[in-house]
Parts: structure tokens; sequence; C-alpha cells
């Protein structure tokens, strides 16, 4: 049930665009208003829950250390899995953000005949996530050529290398290609694995679903339904400038699909886990200097008045009491006035 | 707000990277690829419309059926007239201007086709 329900939610959204693209209203509806629409909501809701993200305070250093902290002179140092420099935290995220490091630690645990328990490296995940988002920033780097005009050369150079083993007519794209693969490695993982199915949940699904409708109805577009791409260029571009045409009628039901469930996923985005576009330059885990032994750092919401109290000075407070207590202390109480009372009590 | 420094230029650039397109400085977007067509003759190979999206599917076809299936070069259209199924002596014959007809539409949505990789380019190109 928990893969039933996106999947037939990302159906009905195929079928909603299906009904709407057949009349002129419908049309305008979905290839003018709803695109300024999912836009706006998209960058109004990704700048908001960064704004709130950022209002929530990190007062102390809790950086992941997956290394060796700065200590010694004699003892190396891990500067990226423990950076205690800005240099380091820098590399640790430019590692992360564009290689996914932390995902290439990815373990799997299995259980053996014993019963034995078995760490593996598990490098799949990894390598499968990064052609997925690489792809998909190639994919939408390419359709740059629908927004703009003139067409910057890197979009020319790009399609030209995607295009390179001149596959078919129109030229068959590798990217189109790798990204399904890996959306369908993705999702496989989820379905196969019987521990990754219990824990996956129908917000694990549906960006899956929809992404995978948005490929295979772009795929059916430009491979094997075909559509006017001058007709559709001159509507997008009209979208880019804010000048948006009359639609003519001329272009595929198809591509009303595709921009429906483009702008599904536009506005699905910021209130998603896939706001981790997002969040991973934003985790403290990874962004902060691993520096607490080097640098004071005092909490932002700290009362001035109130003054540090050290434990010596608070055993001194409160010594008396402690050892009526039974509580051990590093400094016995002073034993002369003790022995004065003692004496009053011979008296 | 904590780390103004840092996370509002970063919006700042997020924004102006997503809204590139909008501030990009297109063209005149009114100003459509205008193929310039044939004077003598009013009908193509197949309807327009079809001819639009799917030309290029057709040009393939042929290739495959004449080169390799031993097809005929002759062709007829809807209203019987005949014509020769090659790039050069068929399409070009009436679309004999390719910066005129075939680069309008190509460089307005960025596709280079790889037909003059082998064949001849016609003279006006060159």
């Amino acid at each position: 049930m928990r893969i039933m329900s996106p999947l037939i939610a990302v159906l009905a959204l195929v079928l909603l665009a299906l009904v709407a693209a057949q009349g002129p209203g419908g049309q305008a509806l979905v290839g003018i208003i709803l695109p300024y629409l999912a836009f706006a909501v998209f960058l109004g809701g990704v700048v908001s829950r960064v704004v709130n993200w950022s209002s929530s305070p990190v007062p102390f250093r809790i950086p992941t250390t997956c290394g060796q902290a700065n200590s010694l002179p004699w003892i190396k140092q891990n500067k990226l899995d423990c950076p205690s420099t800005k240099a380091g935290v820098i590399g640790r995220m430019l590692l992360e953000v564009l290689l996914f490091r932390s995902l290439f630690r990815n373990t799997k645990a299995e259980m053996h005949e014993g019963p034995k328990l078995v760490y593996g490296s598990s490098k799949f995940l990894w390598l499968f996530a990064l052609l997925f988002h690489y792809c998909f920033l190639v994919i939408i780097l390419r359709h740059l050529r629908l927004f703009m005009d003139p067409i910057p050369s890197f979009v020319a150079a790009l399609e030209f290398g995607d295009g390179f083993m001149q596959i078919g007519l129109p030229v068959f794209y590798q990217t189109d290609a790798i990204f399904l693969g890996a959306l369908a490695f993705l999702f496989l993982r989820r379905v196969m694995l019987t521990n990754i199915r219990y824990i996956s949940l129908p917000a694990d699904y549906f960006p899956l679903f929809l992404i995978m409708g948005i490929a295979i109805t772009g795929i059916l577009m430009r491979y094997f339904l075909r559509v006017d791409v001058v007709a559709i260029k001159q509507l997008t571009l009209g979208l880019a400038t804010l000048s948006p045409p009359a639609i003519t009628g001329q272009i595929g039901t198809i591509f009303f699909v595709h921009i429906f469930l483009v702008c599904a996923l536009l506005i699905y985005f910021p209130f998603s886990k896939l706001m981790h576009l997002a969040g991973v330059f934003m985790s403290p885990t990874r962004n902060m200097i691993n520096n607490s032994r080097m640098v004071r750092h005092i909490n932002p919401w700290n009362d001035p008045k109130i003054k540090p109290h050290s434990y010596a000075s608070y055993e001194d407070e409160f010594r008396e009491f402690m050892v009526g207590a039974d509580i051990p202390v590093e400094k016995e109480l002073p034993a002369q006035p003790a022995e004065e009372d003692a004496a009053k009590v011979a008296e | 707000m904590y780390g103004k420094g840092r996370i509002i230029p970063a919006l700042i650039l997020f924004l102006g990277l997503m809204t590139t397109p909008i501030w990009y400085k297109s063209g005149d977007v009114s100003k459509m690829p205008k193929p310039e067509k044939p004077k003598d003759y009013t009908e193509c190979v197949a309807p327009v419309q079809y001819m639009r999206t799917s030309h290029m599917v057709l040009l393939n076809e042929w290739r495959d059926d004449i080169l390799r299936e031993g097809g005929t070069r002759v062709g007829k259209t809807a209203n019987g007239t005949e014509y020769v199924r090659s790039l050069q002596n068929g399409c070009m014959k009436c679309h004999s201007d390719k910066k005129k007809f075939c680069d309008t539409c190509h460089i307005y949505a960025s596709v280079k086709p790889y037909c003059w990789d082998c064949h001849l380019q016609p003279k006006e190109a060159m």
C-alpha cells in the first residue's frame, strides 16, 4: 500500500494532464499559468525553508568526526574527515556535494550462518546516486535550449557530447538511458531489499515515480511520439521572457503531460525530502569546523549576567552540604574547626 | 536568522541561477523561424505537420529502405506527383537553399543534424 498510493497519485496526475490538454483553455492552464505558479512556489518554498532552517541556532560544534582530530604534532590529523580549518571544511563540503563522499562510505550488514554478522562495503547506491544526479543535471542544462535564444555554447557542447554515439534520429542522448537505469536501480533497491522496503514510505516512492513519469514522457516526446519543437520553443521562450504567446494547438498532448508532471515536481519539491538540494549545504555535521578545543564557542543566548561557575568554586560553595550528604568531594572540609567543636563539647 | 553572511548571498546566487533564462537577453521572442518555402511546388512528400515533427525519421527510413533493403528511389505524394527519395536530389531540389530552409529552424532549436558529415553541402552554404 505504501507503494501503491504514490503510484496511483502519479497516474492520476498523468490522467489529469491528459484531460486538461484536450481543450485550449486547459492547454493555456497547463502550459502557461501552471508553470508560473509552480516556479513561484518552488523558489518561494526553497527560500522559506532555508530561512526557516537558518533561524535555528547551532550553538555547539557538532561535526561528525570521521577521522583523527587535530591533536599532538606527532599524531597525523585526517584533515578532510575531521577538519580543524576553514579550508578543510571547504574541501569536505566540495567532496560531499560533488561526489557524495559520505554515501561512498555506505556499508551493508549481512547475517551469515553461525550466526555471524558481517559488514561489507556497498558502493552501488553511491554509484547510481551519482549517475542519477549528474544525468539529471545534464538533462536540465540541455533543456536551456528551449528557454534561451541565442543558445549558450555550453548547452550546444553538452548536447553534442550527450548525443556523441549518433544513434538514430532524433539523435539518442546517453543521459536519457543512464538516467532511467539509475532511477530503476533506486526504485528496485527499495522494493527488493527487505530492510530498505521496511523503512520506505510513500514520500520515498512518490518522487521516484514522479521523476520516472517525467523521464518517460520526455523520452516518448523526443523519440516516439515526436512534437513540433519550434512551436514548443515559441511557448517556452515566451514563458522565460514573461511574454507567453497564445497556444496554437499544434503542440502534442504529450508535451502537456510532461510539463504538468514537471510543475507537480516543482510544487512538491520545497515540501519534501528533495530539499536535500539545499540541506546538504546546511548540514552542521558536515559544514562545521571541528575546533572546539582551540576556540571558545559561546552560546549566543547566554545571559551575560550569569558568570561562569567552575566546579571548584561550586564545591567551595556547597562543600559542607556535600559532606553532610556523603557526596565525595575533591577537597575535604578543613579539619581544624571540627576539633574545636569536639573540644567545646568536651568542656 | 543565523549565518546571514553566508546564507543570504547563497540564496541570491540560487535565485539568480534559477532565473537565468528570464534575465538572459533573449532576442526578439516573437520572431519565429520562417523557413523559405519553394515557389514552384505546393505539396511536400507528406503532410506539413508530419514533416515538421518527423522529417528526420522519414530520411532515416529512406536511407534504410534504399541502401539496405534495395528499395525504390521513386516516391509518390498523396496527389500522385512523383519525387526522388533522396536528400540531395529530392528534398534539396525544391528546398534548394539550406541556409534559408533547414538552418532557420535547426539553429532556433539547437539541432545539429549530421546529414552533411557525408552528403555534399549545397553550394550556397559553403
